[in-house]
């Protein structure tokens, strides 16, 4: 039986928070991760290279996440907006201060090209009872963020695992 | 810069076969480029105050998105330009400071043709510091069938990630 909130286990495979990007997928943000990384991919520094290969520019498929991150701040926002916001939701349910990711999976579909406009969904598929790590005491959560751009085209699916723990508790 | 120009294809790889191994130095600026190139202000990536009192860690660290960029750039530098990532899952077991050299090595795990005839192949990728593991990563990225072949032509069905 879950020990688990009825309010949290209403959640679970429920679509919250469509939203659309801040901004349409640009060029800049493409170039300075991809110097981040020393990743020379010509796919994303030579327009020829990526008309022959590609059908014109693309983004790096990792940034998947970069599109749809909030500005720290903007006008008539008093507080820092946060992605993905359901984990954040459970860190204040549980009363789990802290929180750390530990597994990661992308599943990429359509490129992503500058100028496209993505929109994201986030679905809670579970939560774990309480367990404790070397880092504290809390519970494991799996969240599913979708991407579609204007099209309707799904462009990816990531799945993150996150760990929500008090410290001083191992 | 890595200037990607390898154009390997399908049969030119087979279980076993290595990747070629990255080592990177880290610094500071490469965990603080590396989180605002990705939109990602938390301040575990860039305050080293906050890193260590309130996360508990030795210093700022990598965030995920940035490694994930780490693992494509590994992975296409391998692969060359037609290599089109389907799926990445890793595991993140310890963190990458600054001052760590961290080291990128993989292995074809497996190469096979899909039912619509994508060709692909499963990498299993190791991000270790100083011989400690610190990420896993298993990817599949879809090669080439031919030098004619670009796997960035599927669309819809055809596309199998």
């Amino acid at each position: 039986m879950s020990d688990l909130p009825s309010g949290v286990e209403k959640l679970i495979d429920q679509v919250q928070y469509e939203e659309a990007g801040e901004f349409p997928v640009e060029r800049g943000y493409i170039y300075t991760t991809c110097s981040s990384v020393e990743n020379g991919n010509p796919l994303f520094w030579d327009d020829a290279a990526a008309d022959a290969i590609t059908a014109g520019p693309i983004a790096p498929p990792t940034m998947i996440s970069v599109w749809f991150r909030p500005h720290n701040w903007s006008p008539g926002r008093t507080e820092p907006a946060v992605p993905l916001q359901v984990h954040f939701d459970l860190k204040e349910i549980f009363e789990l201060p802290e929180a750390v990711m530990t597994d990661n999976t992308i599943v990429f579909y359509e490129p992503v090209r500058p100028g496209d406009r993505l929109r994201t969904r986030q679905i809670l598929r579970s939560v774990s009872a309480p367990k404790t790590t070397k880092l504290g005491t809390g519970r494991f959560w799996v969240i599913e963020v979708e991407y579609l751009n204007q099209n309707d085209e799904l462009v990816g699916i990531e799945s993150y695992t996150g760990f929500g723990y008090r410290r001083g508790e191992a | 810069m890595t200037v990607t120009t390898t154009k390997l294809v399908l049969g030119d790889v087979h279980a076993g076969d290595p990747l070629p191994e990255l080592a990177y130095p880290v610094t500071a600026t490469t965990i603080v480029l590396g989180a605002l190139a990705a939109r990602d202000w938390r301040p575990m990536h860039h305050d080293y105050d906050f890193a260590v009192n309130r996360n508990g860690t030795k210093d700022i660290f990598m965030n995920t998105p940035n490694q994930a960029a780490w693992f494509e750039r590994f992975l296409t530098d391998w692969s060359g330009p037609k290599g089109r990532l389907g799926r990445m899952k890793f595991r993140m077991k310890g963190s990458v400071f600054p001052g760590d050299t961290m080291v990128l090595a993989g292995t074809v795990e497996s190469v096979e043709t899909d039912e619509v005839g994508c060709g692909w192949a499963t990498v299993l990728v190791r991000l270790t510091v100083n011989g400690d593991l610190k990420t896993d990563c298993t990817a599949r990225i879809a090669l080439p069938t031919t030098d004619a072949d670009n796997p960035w032509t599927r669309r819809g069905d055809q596309w199998r990630p």
